[in-house]
C-alpha cells in the first residue's frame, strides 16, 4: 500500500538560525492514525503546517518533500503553486486546530463558517451543501442541527466549538484529518467525548489521520503508529504498541516516566482522629451578582460555590479538583481572604497548633496584613504572573517592600537563599523573566511565594500551563518544600492525575458544590459519584490496553440534572453530603 | 426587534445628553466677566452715546438676560417661559446675535448645511482613502508599499491643515485651474439650488476636502493597519487558511470584518473632530462654514450665537456616536447579543 501522506526530510529554519525542523520524516497510510508526539518547542506543529503550507511568514522550508498520494499518483505538494495549494487544503487534507475559542471567526454564524468549505471547492452548492452541512453536524454530536448553524461561536462551549470545528474539517470528506493538539483546552471528560467522537467518524469514513499532541494518555487512546519528536527531530517511529510498550529510545523512556498517572495499587494510610486544621472553611458560599440585561429587569445570580465545608490539614494537602467553572478558584480566592464569601460563612485560619483561630470574614486590615505573610498564593500561568520589566531581584523582594520587612540587604539574602531553595542559582537574580523557560518561571513564582516565609500556600493550576517533563519537577520541588518548611497546601487543579500524586484529601467540584470529597485512596480505588466516575474514566492513561471508558464518561460528565436519581441536583434541590465510610463523603440523597 | 429597541434605547440617552452638555455649555459661555451687551452699554457710556444704551437695554430684558443664569439657561432652552413665552432652542427659536445684530438662525442657516457638505465630504474621503490604503499596507506589511504608505501618511499627519490649504490653493490654481476660496462660484450666492450651482459647489470642494480629510485618513489607515496585524496573528485566519480560502477573500471575509469596528467606532469622534479642526481651514479657505462665525462669536461673548454653535457641533457628535452604535451593533453580533446568554 503507498502512503497518504509521506514526508521526506523536512528541514525548516526562521531567518538564519539554525532549523527548528531537521530532517523530519513520517508516513501516514490511508486510515491510519499517526500521532506526533513531542514538549513545546519539538517542532511537531510547524512540520504539520508545513505539509498544508501554512507556516507563519518567517519560517522558511528549507528542504524536504511533502508527497501526497491522489488519484494521478503521488505528488510533492511543496511544488504546487499557490492556487493548486488552496485545492488541496479543506478539500483533501483539513486541519483542526488547538483553541476552539479562538480558531472560529467570533462574527460569523458557525452555520456560515461551516458551509463554506463546500462552497469554497465546489463540492456542494445551496441547499444540498446546508443539508450536507446540518447532516455533519449531527454527526458530530450537536442535538439541533439548525440552531448551530445559525448560532455564533461565542454561544457555544469550548467542547460544542471543537465539535463544530471537526464537523468544519470533515464536512468536504478529506483523506486526511490533521489535529493540532485538538483537545488540550478542553476539560477532561469533553476531551475524553471529543477523542472519541473523532475515532468514531474516521472508522466510518476511513480518512487518515495526524495527530499532533504531548499527551501519551491521548496517544495510547487513539494511535495506530508513533513518531517521538525532540527539539526539531524524530527521536523514535514505531507502531504504537511496540512504541508505547517497549520504548527504545531514552527520551521516549523519559516522557514516559514523567506523565502523571493514577497510581496502580491502594494503601490505606493510618488516620489519627484529633484534626488540626490550619484552614477550615465552613458553610461557605460565593454568589456573583449580575446587572441585568436592561435597568428595568431584574439583577441574575450565580452561585459560583455553594456551601463549601472542608479544611486544609496542616503540613497536608488538600486537593480540589473540578473542571472550569466549577467554582475552584473562587475557592482558592476566599481561602486567601482575597474574596469576601457570603454573609454566614466562617473561614477559620490557625497560625498554630492549639492557637485561637481566626475568622478572615471578620478580618481588620492590620490583621489582615498579618495574614498575609502566612498565607500565599502561586499562579496557573507563570507567564503572566511575572511582571516582564521587573528583573528577577524586584519581582522576588517586592513582597518583602510591601510589608516593610528586612533592610535592602536582608531582602536580596533572603531571595537567594528562596532561589536555592527552588533549583535556581543566584546570578539569575538580575535577569528579567523572559531569559526563563516557563518550568523556571514557575520557579521563580514559587520563590516569589515563599519569600514572606508563609505556613499556608494555594496553589492555583501551578502545573497546567507546562510541559509534562517540567510539571513532574515542579510538582516534585513543591512536595520537597513542603515537607521541609512544614506547610500546607490548598491546590487547585482540573487533573486528577497530577491531584493523585500530591494530595493527601480530594475534594471534587461541580457547579460550585463538592460532590465527593474523601482520601485520594478511597476517592480513586472506589468512587461513588457517576461525576467521579467519569472523571477517572476520562483520564487518557498511556497504556495501550486500557482504553478510555466513554460509557462511563457520558453517564456522569453531563448536566448535574442529567445523573441518575441518587445524585441529581439543580438549583433547587440539592442533596446533602453524607459520608459513606469514615472520611469518605458523597453528595447524594440517601 | 432587539436592535430597534437599542436603537430607540439609544436616542433617548442622547438626547438627555444633550440636555448635560446645553447646561455646560451655558455656564462656560458665561464664565468669563461680563457678556456682549454690558461690555456694550458701558462703551457706549463713556462715549456718551445714550440712544445706543436704551436700545441693549432693550435687548437685555427681551432676551431676559437681566435674570439669574439658571433662569436665563430654561428661557434659553426653551423650558420656561420668557418675556415673549416659550421660545427657545427646542420651539426653533435660537436668539439673537448681538455682534451681527441678526437672528441666530438667519445667519448660521446657509452655513450649517455647507458646515455639514463639507465635514461629510472629509469624512468620505477619509473612509475611502484610509480602507484600501490601510489593508494593502497591512496585508503587505514591511514592504515597500507599506513604508510608502506610512511615509505618506506622517506627511499628512504633519503637515499643518493652513498651510497644505494654501500650497494646494496655488498649485491646484496654476495647473488644474481649480478655483480658489469660497464653497461655491460668488454669482450662485443666494440662488436657487441648480445643476450649474451643484457643479460649482462641487468643484470648490475639492480642495477643502482634501485639506480637512488628509490628516484624519493618514491617522485612521494607520489603525486600521495596526488592527489588521493584530488580527492577521489570530488563530481563526489559519482556520481559514486551513480551509482553502485564498489569501484575499479570506482577508476580506475575517479579519477585516473584524478590525472594522474601531474603524466604525471613529465616526462619533471624527466628526466633531473634523468640525473643530476644521475652523482655521475655513478662515483660511473663506469657507462659508460655521467654524469662521464661532470663532467671531467666542471672541466677542456673543452668548447665543456661540451656544447655538457649540451645541451644533455637540449634536453632530452624539448623532455620530449614535450612528457608528448601531453600526457595530449591526456589524458584531456579540454587541447586538450581548445579553443573550450562551
Amino acid at each position: 500500500m503507498t502512503a497518504l501522506l509521506k514526508v521526506e526530510g523536512l528541514t525548516i529554519g526562521f531567518g538564519n538560525a539554525a532549523p527548528v525542523v531537521d530532517d523530519v520524516s513520517f508516513s501516514v497510510d490511508p486510515g491510519e492514525t499517526l500521532a506526533l508526539v513531542g514538549e513545546s518547542g519539538s517542532g511537531k506543529t510547524l512540520s504539520c503546517r508545513a505539509a498544508l503550507r501554512i507556516l507563519p511568514a518567517v519560517a522558511q522550508v528549507r528542504g524536504g518533500a511533502v508527497m501526497l498520494d491522489g488519484p494521478d499518483g503521488p505528488c510533492d505538494l511543496m511544488g504546487l503553486t499557490e492556487r493548486q495549494m488552496c485545492y488541496v487544503r479543506g478539500n483533501r487534507v483539513s486541519m483542526i486546530f488547538q483553541e476552539p475559542m479562538r480558531s472560529l471567526s467570533p462574527l460569523h454564524r458557525i452555520g456560515n463558517q461551516v458551509i463554506e468549505v463546500l462552497r469554497l471547492h465546489g463540492t456542494a452548492k445551496g441547499q444540498g451543501a446546508r443539508k450536507r452541512v446540518l447532516e455533519t453536524f449531527e454527526r458530530v454530536g450537536f442535538k439541533d442541527p439548525e440552531r448551530i448553524y445559525g448560532s455564533y461561536p461565542f454561544e457555544l462551549s469550548g467542547g460544542m466549538r471543537q465539535r463544530a470545528m471537526i464537523a468544519m474539517a470533515i464536512v468536504g470528506k478529506p483523506d486526511l484529518l490533521i489535529a493540532d493538539e485538538p483537545t488540550t483546552a478542553l476539560d477532561v471528560t469533553t476531551q475524553a467525548q471529543v477523542l472519541g467522537l473523532i475515532k468514531e467518524i474516521q472508522h466510518e469514513t476511513g480518512m487518515a489521520m495526524i495527530l499532533v499532541t504531548h499527551d501519551l494518555g491521548v496517544v495510547a487512546n487513539m494511535a495506530d503508529s508513533v513518531t517521538v519528536m525532540n527539539r526539531g527531530r524524530v527521536m523514535e517511529a514505531g507502531p504504537a504498541p511496540l512504541v508505547l510498550g517497549s520504548p527504545q529510545h531514552g527520551y521516549t523512556k523519559e516522557l514516559f516516566a514523567a506523565a502523571p498517572m493514577i497510581p496502580e495499587s491502594s494503601e490505606q494510610k493510618a488516620k489519627d482522629d484529633g484534626r488540626d486544621y490550619i484552614l477550615e472553611m465552613r458553610n461557605v458560599s460565593k454568589t456573583y451578582t449580575l446587572k441585568g440585561k436592561a435597568p428595568w429587569h431584574p439583577k441574575e445570580h450565580v452561585y459560583a460555590v455553594r456551601g463549601i465545608e472542608f479544611g486544609v490539614e496542616r503540613g497536608k494537602t488538600l486537593a480540589v479538583v473540578g473542571e472550569s467553572g466549577s467554582g475552584k478558584t473562587t475557592c482558592a480566592h476566599m481561602a486567601l481572604g482575597a474574596e469576601w464569601a457570603d454573609p454566614g460563612a466562617e473561614i477559620l485560619f490557625k497560625p498554630e497548633k492549639g492557637a485561637e483561630a481566626v475568622n478572615l470574614q471578620e478580618l481588620g486590615s492590620a490583621d489582615r496584613l498579618a495574614f498575609q505573610r502566612k498565607a500565599q498564593m502561586v499562579f496557573q500561568d507563570p507567564y503572566s504572573t511575572l511582571n516582564p520589566r521587573m528583573r528577577v531581584k524586584d519581582a522576588l523582594c517586592e513582597p518583602m517592600e510591601i510589608h516593610g520587612l528586612g533592610t535592602h540587604g536582608e531582602r536580596i539574602e533572603r531571595a537567594t537563599e528562596m532561589l536555592r531553595w527552588v533549583g535556581l542559582s543566584e546570578n539569575m537574580l538580575t535577569r528579567y523573566p523572559h531569559a526563563f523557560s516557563g518550568g523556571q518561571r514557575q520557579r521563580l513564582s514559587i520563590a516569589r511565594a515563599l519569600m514572606l516565609g508563609p505556613m499556608f500556600l494555594v496553589c492555583d493550576e501551578p502545573t497546567s500551563a507546562l510541559d509534562v517533563s517540567v510539571q513532574e519537577q515542579v510538582l516534585q520541588l513543591l512536595e520537597e518544600i513542603r515537607d521541609r518548611l512544614n506547610l500546607s497546601y490548598m491546590f487547585i487543579s482540573h487533573d486528577l492525575a497530577v491531584v493523585a500524586r500530591i494530595a493527601d484529601e480530594v475534594a471534587v467540584m461541580r457547579e460550585g458544590l463538592v460532590i465527593e470529597q474523601g482520601p485520594p485512596e478511597a476517592l480513586f480505588y472506589s468512587p461513588q459519584h457517576p461525576y467521579t466516575k467519569a472523571l477517572l474514566a476520562a483520564q487518557p492513561e498511556p497504556d495501550i490496553n486500557r482504553p478510555i471508558d466513554l460509557q462511563t464518561v457520558s453517564q456522569g460528565a453531563g448536566k448535574p440534572t442529567t445523573w441518575p436519581e441518587a445524585f441529581r441536583f439543580d438549583d433547587v434541590t440539592i442533596p446533602p453530603l453524607l459520608e459513606t465510610s469514615p472520611g469518605h463523603k458523597v453528595r447524594c440523597h440517601v | 426587534m432587539a436592535i430597534l429597541r437599542f436603537a430607540v434605547f439609544r436616542f433617548i440617552t442622547m438626547l438627555a445628553t444633550l440636555v448635560v452638555v446645553s447646561v455646560m455649555i451655558f455656564a462656560i459661555i458665561n464664565l468669563p466677566p461680563g457678556d456682549y451687551l454690558s461690555n456694550q452699554i458701558n462703551e457706549l457710556r463713556a462715549t456718551g452715546q445714550s440712544s445706543g444704551v436704551a436700545k441693549a437695554e432693550f435687548l437685555r430684558t427681551e432676551y431676559a438676560l437681566d435674570r439669574p443664569l439658571w433662569e436665563q439657561y430654561l428661557i434659553w432652552m426653551g423650558f420656561a417661559p420668557g418675556p415673549h413665552g416659550f421660545s427657545g432652542m427646542i420651539q426653533g427659536e435660537f436668539g439673537w446675535s448681538f455682534e451681527f445684530d441678526r437672528p441666530v438662525a438667519d445667519i448660521v442657516g446657509g452655513a450649517l448645511w455647507l458646515t455639514v457638505l463639507v465635514n461629510m465630504a472629509a469624512i468620505l474621503f477619509v473612509y475611502m482613502v484610509a480602507l484600501p490604503l490601510g489593508v494593502i499596507a497591512a496585508a503587505r506589511s514591511k514592504t515597500w508599499i507599506d513604508y510608502t504608505s506610512a511615509f505618506v501618511g506622517y506627511l499628512g499627519l504633519a503637515t499643518p491643515n493652513f498651510l497644505l490649504a494654501l500650497i494646494l490653493f496655488y498649485y491646484g490654481n496654476r495647473y488644474l485651474n481649480l478655483p480658489i476660496g469660497g464653497l461655491m462660484d460668488p454669482k450662485f450666492e443666494g440662488e436657487p439650488m441648480s445643476y450649474e450651482k451643484m457643479k460649482s459647489v462641487l468643484v470648490h470642494l475639492i480642495i477643502p476636502t482634501f485639506v480637512i480629510g488628509t490628516s484624519g485618513a493618514a491617522a485612521m489607515m494607520q489603525r486600521l493597519r495596526a488592527n489588521l496585524l493584530d488580527e492577521l496573528g489570530k488563530p481563526y485566519v489559519e482556520t481559514a487558511r486551513a480551509k482553502g480560502m485564498s489569501e484575499t477573500r479570506m482577508l476580506v471575509k475575517y479579519p477585516l470584518r473584524v478590525a472594522f469596528n474601531p474603524f466604525v467606532a471613529d465616526i462619533g469622534t471624527l466628526l466633531p473632530a473634523m468640525v473643530s479642526g476644521s475652523v482655521l481651514v475655513s478662515v483660511v479657505l473663506g469657507l462659508q462654514t460655521i467654524g469662521p462665525f464661532l470663532l467671531t462669536a467666542l471672541k466677542s461673548q456673543d452668548l447665543f450665537l456661540s451656544a447655538f454653535v457649540l451645541m451644533f457641533v455637540a449634536m453632530l457628535t452624539l448623532v455620530g456616536t449614535l450612528i457608528s452604535d448601531l453600526l457595530l451593533a449591526l456589524l458584531d453580533p456579540r454587541i447586538r447579543f450581548g445579553g443573550r446568554s450562551a
